[in-house]
């Protein structure tokens, strides 16, 4: 058994706005709304690392769960951004919790990192007792290697989200989940080292659009439940067009996707926890609702995995 | 209807748009089709043409112009 104990998130402070980087490279914020849904996202500065924007994540986490740090059986964290070929950013996120023999893993897995994170903490947690599940990314350091391509720098901002994923109690019961990995679509997105991002927006789009509605409904269909019995789903916030492209496909309305790529775009690993975690602040599963994260990115990765409601 | 024609009734209708004159155009670089607007081609050319599209098919370049999307369609349609 494995629980959703709580979500914790970090936006850093500063604000850019569609005109601010539309302005560099070369497209009007009406176009950059229009083809993504985003409006403003947020940079970190200079001097914060993917570890201090995880390292806040985590303590939100940590302070909304009320465990602390020595508590927890292990940490994972999944950045595609990381300063460090190697060490990731996991063990110093620990040692900064004031850890130094709890077992960290790194995922550099980019989007699907937190999903795939959950879902290994979920089977993981049992043996390791409560687990944090990290996903950080300070994309401007990246969106802003030259040359800046358009289709990429109007997408991502900086922050981080996190997930206590506990053995025993919370308030969600992890069901299932359902991932994936095709590694014949890995050039279509890929981050070189010391290159630019590298995307085929065709491609992601394309099989985005049919591989995460798949996910979604194959798990559903394993569940016997229906997209329409989902109180919630919490999607990598990749593109506002996309969540609505999946919303269509699985037959529900757009506004059962908690969405809140208009305020802080495209945070790669770190989105779908951002969501999660302002979603939980002004709203509850109720014992035996539906609860339904799913995930796509580079490699490709995807996936989508189930939760419900429980008595807390 | 043959299958050009069919093809470039459903490029207007699914992009609102008018296609380019020539065939080999690419239709992403003329400003018709966008990422979006091919996920829904694609869709509605298993649709019209009963074909199934299997995603190792589903690549931007196989469906870039009204003369790949014949071909396409001409390879494996029934």
């Amino acid at each position: 058994m494995a629980f959703l104990k709580a979500f914790g998130s970090y936006l850093p402070e500063r604000v850019v706005s569609n005109a601010e980087i539309g302005a560099r490279v070369g497209c009007d914020a009406e176009w950059i709304r229009n083809v993504s849904g985003i409006d403003e996202r947020r940079f970190a500065r200079d001097d914060e690392s993917v570890t201090d924007l995880a390292l806040r994540a985590a303590q939100d986490c940590l302070e909304r769960a009320k465990v602390k740090a020595s508590e927890l059986g292990m940490i994972l964290v999944a950045s595609g951004s990381s300063e460090r070929q190697f060490p990731g950013p996991a063990a110093s996120v620990a040692n900064r919790l004031g850890l130094n023999t709890t077992p960290c893993l790194d995922m550099p897995m980019a989007s699907a990192g937190s999903l795939f994170g959950i879902s290994l903490a979920s089977r993981l947690c049992a043996s390791l007792g409560p687990i944090l599940v990290i996903g950080a990314e300070k994309m401007s350091q990246i969106v802003e290697r030259e040359p800046m391509e358009r289709g990429v720098a109007i997408l991502f901002g900086d922050g981080a989200g996190a997930c206590l994923v506990d053995p025993s109690n919370g308030f969600a019961r992890v069901l299932d989940c359902e991932l994936y990995s095709d590694g014949a679509y890995a050039e279509d997105l890929k981050l070189s080292f010391s290159s630019p991002l590298e995307m085929n927006g065709r491609s992601v789009i394309l099989q985005a659009s049919r591989k995460i509605p798949r996910a979604i409904a194959a798990l559903l269909q394993q569940h016997r439940r229906r997209a329409a019995d989902v109180a919630v789903f919490l999607m990598h916030q990749a593109n506002q067009n996309l969540i609505a492209r999946v919303a269509q496909a699985l037959e529900v309305a757009e506004d059962k996707f908690y969405s809140n790529i208009k305020r802080f775009g495209n945070t790669s690993s770190a989105s779908m926890l951002i969501a999660a975690a302002e979603w939980s602040r002004s709203n509850e599963l109720a014992p035996g609702e539906t609860l339904c994260f799913a995930a796509f990115g580079a490699g490709f990765h995807w996936g989508a995995l189930l939760a419900e409601g429980s008595e807390v | 209807m043959d299958n050009r024609t069919q093809i470039i009734e459903i490029i207007r209708r699914v992009a609102g748009k008018e296609p380019p004159a020539a065939a080999d155009e690419s239709l992403f670089d003329s400003g018709v089709l966008d990422s979006f607007g091919l996920q829904d081609l694609v869709t509605e050319l298993e649709h019209i043409f009963d074909v199934k599209i299997p995603d190792g098919d589903l690549t931007p370049r196989k469906f870039e112009s009204i003369e790949r999307i014949e071909r396409y369609l001409e390879e494996h349609g029934k």
